[in-house]
């Protein structure tokens, strides 16, 4: 009977804490039962045991926290116990003194060399797909369509220069590569070595100065503020944004929102916010201007056929972009059952991970915190994020050029220039426009 | 060590060999009344007789087999083609009834033969006697192939090929003939392995590898791009098969970076396997992807400047060598 691992919940899990155990060591557990919580980088999920038999073994105690394929625990057979020091791989003789398997079990820890090698040769959601087969299939996400997986742009390197950097410790991603389209050549590796050693690092954003100030707290990065941390770095470095801003007349749609609350008074209809139709809006305009509805894939521009809305919201511990699948074929009662189900539920952390995954583009709105206009960082691969801000009361000149009160809402478009020029953001926001100062088009 | 030509060596090594075993013989189409097509086989009819220095009809497939039966027998034929494009006629006996015999005859009958002749494009002999065989011959299991490119390299090798007990291919060049190098004395008994490549000249920054009428070649970019400051080693592999891999590996490891000029074609040329066995064997010692100079991918033109276009040349390794080194 088997060891089970830590398995892998979603793409972007590298490692997961054991939140609670389901099971007592010695209970008889199916396939199919609950027998552990685990917290991923997004969620907490309940986790199902992949075997029949007895959890013979916890090797992991509740807030233990490993990598994903770590052993967590052992099903064995009714009497069936876990095998003594199954760390060791190449067991020294039965007979071999205590010290002496532990020496060996040091030294097995000690290649570190190999783990970095793992770390630069393969992205962690390549590895994580050998992986994927092995635990329960129940819980592998099997999303449609996955932009994710080209999270981070491959770095372009010779073989020779993989290894001279594994040696080194260098850091493939500082350098840049002289070959043929920006490839890492050994001699640039060399050269990277030498200036390491000559002056204070480069390529790291060390902390430069330790701040004076003198330290109240220091609080453990969660998996989800790890994963925050990763990915708006690898968007801001190497996704080229830039910045396309709109202001929009919203009075028609605070009339129509009026309008739907007092008219459907007791009603889901009454429930609708700016923001729903502000969704709705997004879609539609992304199914009129199909060429914003894309992502870069290093050789090629990927345009979606279904508009896959992420919407950010924003935790205590952090923020997370739930994703409406298809959003293109719901209504605005639909999109804002779904944003509403969608939030709450990743309040609570009982989201399922495809339901992260697959975004093709995200909208971001402050304005219920008082942000009259910000421009957020898109979330790679999309190629595109909207950052919405508060509709507000403002002097403005009407169309018989007189000065009025209107209300305004700032739309910032942020884009991946790889994807969408200029000019294509611009159309994108036109349509959006179009939709937002005339909802009733949001109705049909 | 005293200068001779290629076309010497090969008659030197002849001689030598008839001269030690009775068993050896010649034949071939013109081998012994007009001396040789190419006079590789001057004096030979003089010195050893009709019986030893034997012309032929033009039957390439008959006298290929009538060599095999004779190596059968006991005796150590080594068959002349007048090129090895004339080889192709007689294809069945050399990769079917040579090569196949001691295994097929439960190890009764080796066949110790010497298939030799110049292979390769010469100089405007069009389509159809221009073919560079060896690619062809390398992949029949049980045939040895070597590729001499310097007079020393043809008279030692064809030498060990004559007492070799099994078939081997001695692919000569007709545009090497008439050039010359340093051998050793008449007395000195040289011999020189198969399967055994030979730095031509050294370098540190890319390795170019070649062999018969691409060793030339690759010398002359190799000293050309010496001015442009790119040190080049000239690896001549002197056998196709058995391949000496380590003198490879060693050279790739010491260089990083590849060019393999070949005189055959593009597709399945000897090029495609060298680098593959690079790639499987070393992977992590290139810094750039391996280059390829063979023949253009057409049949041989007649016209001059068109022949000299599809052939591979000094230049187009030098180009060759500029974009592995991003040059």
């Amino acid at each position: 009977m088997p060891d089970i691992h830590m398995p892998k919940l979603s793409d972007t899990m590298t490692e997961g804490t054991v939140v609670a155990w389901k099971k007592k060591k010695g209970e008889k557990v199916a396939t199919g039962d609950v027998i552990a919580e685990i917290e991923t980088d997004k969620a907490t999920m309940e986790w199902e045991s992949p075997e029949d038999g007895v959890l013979a073994e916890i090797y992991i105690e509740e807030g233990g926290k490993v990598n994903v394929g770590d052993k967590l625990a052992f099903i064995g057979g009714e009497g069936e116990a876990a095998p003594v020091a199954p760390e060791e791989a190449e067991a020294p003789a039965p007979e071999a003194k205590k010290e002496e398997s532990k020496k060996a079990q040091a030294e097995t820890e000690m290649p570190a060399p190999a783990d970095q090698k793992k770390e630069e040769t393969a992205p962690p959601q390549e590895a994580g797909k050998i992986e994927a087969e092995k635990p329960s299939a129940n819980l592998q996400p099997k999303p449609e369509m996955q932009p994710a997986t080209t999270g981070q742009a491959r770095v372009k390197a010779s073989p020779l220069a993989r290894r001279l950097a594994a040696e080194q410790g260098v850091d493939l991603s500082g350098i840049n590569g002289t070959g043929p389209e920006g490839r890492v050549t050994e001699g640039d590796v060399r050269a990277a070595v030498k200036s390491k050693a000559a002056g204070p690092s480069q390529t790291k954003a060390a902390p430069a100065t330790k701040m004076q100030a003198g330290e109240g707290a220091r609080i453990h990065l969660s998996g989800m503020r790890k994963v925050i941390a990763e990915r708006l770095v690898a968007s801001k470095g190497p996704v080229p944004h830039f910045y396309l801003n709109i202001e929009i007349d919203a009075g028609p749609l605070m009339t129509a929102r009026a309008e739907l609350k007092s008219a459907g008074e007791g009603s889901d209809t009454s429930k609708i916010t700016v923001n729903d139709f502000v969704l709705m809006a997004a879609v539609q305009a992304a199914v009129k201007v199909p060429k914003a509805n894309a992502s870069f894939d290093e050789d090629a521009i990927v345009q979606y056929t279904d508009v896959n809305l992420a919407v950010a919201v924003a935790l205590d511990e952090g923020l997370v972009t739930p994703v409406i699948t298809a959003a293109q074929t719901k209504s605005l009662r639909e999109i804002s059952a779904a944003v509403k189900d969608l939030a709450q539920r990743a309040r609570n952390k009982r989201m399922k991970p495809e339901e992260f995954q697959g975004g093709t583009f995200t909208v971001s709105n402050l304005g219920g915190y008082g942000i009259d206009s910000f421009s957020a960082i898109i979330n790679p691969p999309q190629g595109f994020i909207l950052a919405i801000g508060a509709v507000s009361k403002r002097a403005i000149v009407d169309d018989c050029d007189q000065l009025a009160v209107g209300h305004r809402l700032a739309i910032t478009m942020s884009c991946d220039h790889r994807v969408i020029d200029g000019a294509l953001g611009a159309e994108y926001l036109k349509e959006l426009r179009r939709l937002l100062e005339n909802p009733t088009l949001l109705l049909i | 060590m005293r200068e001779i030509t290629y076309r010497q060596a090969l008659n030197e090594a002849l001689a030598e060999e008839l001269e030690r075993d009775q068993n050896v013989f010649l034949m071939g189409e013109e081998v012994a009344q007009y001396n040789g097509a190419y006079k590789v086989s001057q004096g030979l009819l003089d010195r050893f007789g009709p019986m030893r220095i034997i012309d032929t009809p033009i039957s390439e497939n008959g006298f290929a087999g009538m060599g095999v039966g004779a190596a059968m027998v006991g005796l150590r034929p080594i068959i002349e083609f007048m090129t090895f494009s004339f080889s192709l006629v007689a294809f069945d006996q050399v990769v079917n009834n040579a090569p196949n015999m001691l295994t097929m005859s439960g190890g009764q009958f080796n066949i110790p033969i010497t298939f030799r002749g110049p292979n390769g494009p010469a100089h405007q002999l069009g389509a159809t006697h221009s073919h560079a065989t060896e690619c062809l011959y390398a992949n029949f299991p049980g045939l040895k192939i070597c590729t001499p490119a310097t007079p020393r390299d043809a008279k030692g090798l064809l030498k060990t090929a004559i007492r070799d007990n099994n078939p081997v291919l001695v692919l000569e060049s007709e545009l090497l003939y008439s050039s010359k190098g340093m051998v050793e004395p008449l007395e000195h008994d040289l011999l020189i392995p198969l399967g055994q490549a030979e730095l031509k000249r050294e370098g540190s920054d890319v390795t170019i590898i070649c062999y018969a009428q691409t060793v030339p070649l690759a010398l002359a970019a190799a000293e050309a791009l010496e001015g442009e400051e790119i040190s080049a080693e000239v690896l001549d592999l002197r056998s196709i098969k058995p391949l000496d891999l380590q003198a490879i590996l060693a050279s790739v490891s010491k260089t990083h970076r590849v060019v393999v000029a070949e005189q055959d074609r593009p597709y399945c040329g000897i090029g495609a396997e060298i680098c593959y066995r690079i790639q499987k064997e070393i992977f992590d010692e290139l810094d750039a992807p391996i280059a390829r100079v063979s023949q253009e991918d057409v049949p041989m033109p007649y016209n001059e400047r068109l022949e000299q276009a599809a052939l591979p040349s000094a230049e187009k390794i030098m180009a060759a060598v500029k974009k592995v080194c991003y040059a």
